[in-house]
């Protein structure tokens, strides 16, 4: 059966990219953010993983309101980065790993989640930009294989913190339950606070984040108590993009199965609070 | 149809609802059509032609024109299909949220910076 080695939840911005393309890394602007990935690189070149379970949220490039899934899963041989607007570069094609996506979507529906199955899709910077920074020198050939799971926090009503934990745990369930022996990574991109919008845009919790990153060690559920409305008081109307990593870590498994072995935290990065953990799956 | 539903109010903080995205589908078509680099010159060749094309109305062409994110938001735009429209003008999320809350961009940097402290 195939194994969760682990898990890394990350924030993504579209300025990461243009960062990237600029080499700015030891700017003193980025270097406090860019420095927490080297460990979480390392961790990755000696555990190795053969396929990443990517949970992120599209801004627009693959989905328009036109038709907005709840949930959905990539079902593709790849996975294509595209132009978003504002001209960041765009990045090398993901392989995709089409017998864990339908083993996935299988496991899914069996558990009465009514995901949308997408056999084509663009995968923006949320998907994009974290796997850059985790893996830094793939060039064009990634080392992972991957499976998308978008969550929709475009358009309200947004599923609850409660509804994406489950969804976190039938990920970890099926993923536990795949005949392969694969080594699977579990990633999920998003948050932490911030507010891109209205008067308050700007807005950061640094209190909240905090005690948020710290539940996913003692107690990740914690977050499942609020409601979206109070998640989006409590961090901003993108900082809700943490049910991303709510999903993520329920995937992870329990308290018991999972060691958290890395984080980083660091305000700001353009109007966002960047956090970074890294769990390993324990025997 | 009236809409009875209790909606909570978080202060300066928009959510895109329904209610929203009823109001600004044809905005935010418009905003989404700017991933593509032929539709931002489209765009900038000529911006009446190109809002009578998706079928802009009036609240959201003259909020277009005025590049005011807020008047935008209020139009029914949301913040991701925005960002694609302030990108045309190279504007980036410090510009706007500097616009939004009647900030310098000097100043509203330095508000994320005393957020971190």
């Amino acid at each position: 059966m195939a194994k969760i080695v682990g898990g890394i939840v990350t924030s993504h911005v579209p300025a990461i990219g243009r960062a990237i393309a600029g080499g700015l890394q030891e700017d003193a602007y980025w270097k406090p953010f860019f420095d927490g990935f080297p460990p979480v690189q390392k961790w990755l070149d000696e555990v190795k993983p053969d396929v990443a379970v990517v949970i992120y949220n599209d801004h627009g490039l693959n989905f328009f309101l036109d038709k907005m899934p709840t949930f959905s899963v990539g079902a593709a041989e790849s996975y294509s980065n595209a132009d978003e607007g504002w001209g960041i570069p765009t990045l090398p094609a993901f392989p995709g790993n089409l017998d864990l996506s339908w083993h996935l979507i299988e496991s899914l529906v069996d558990k009465e989640f009514d995901i949308t199955t997408c056999q084509e899709m663009l995968v923006d910077h949320a998907f994009t930009l974290p796997m850059k920074l985790l893996w830094p020198n793939a060039g064009e050939a990634w080392p992972v294989r991957t499976v998308p799971v978008c969550i929709n926090t475009v358009q309200h009503p947004l599923p609850s913190a409660k509804r994406c934990f489950k969804l976190g745990q039938a990920i970890g369930e099926a993923v536990r339950g795949w005949d392969d022996d694969a080594r699977v990574v579990i990633i999920g991109t998003g948050g932490l606070s911030h507010q891109l919008d209205g008067e308050r845009a700007g807005f950061i919790n640094k209190d909240f984040d905090l005690k948020f990153m710290d539940s996913l060690v003692t107690d990740p559920a914690w977050a499942t108590q609020y409601s979206v409305e109070d998640l989006v008081d409590f961090t901003g109307t993108q900082g809700i993009e943490l049910l991303m990593w709510i999903a993520a870590r329920a995937a992870m498994g329990s308290v018991d199965q999972v060691k958290k072995l890395h984080s980083n935290y660091h305000i700001p990065i353009s109007n966002t609070a960047a956090g970074l953990m890294l769990f390993e799956n324990v025997e | 149809m009236a809409d009875t539903k209790q909606r909570r109010v978080i202060p300066g903080t928009p959510i895109f609802d329904g209610e929203a995205a009823r109001k600004g589908y044809a905005l935010n078509k418009m905003c989404y059509s700017f991933n593509s680099a032929a539709n931002r010159a489209e765009f900038v060749k000529d911006e009446d032609a190109y809002c009578r094309k998706y079928g802009l109305n009036a609240e959201q062409s003259a909020a277009i024109a005025k590049r005011n994110v807020l008047d935008l938001i209020a139009a029914g735009g949301n913040a991701y299909y925005l960002a694609k429209f302030a990108g045309i003008f190279g504007l980036d999320m410090q510009d706007i949220g500097a616009q939004q809350t009647g900030m310098t961009k000097e100043a509203f940097k330095a508000k994320l910076l005393e957020a971190g402290k």
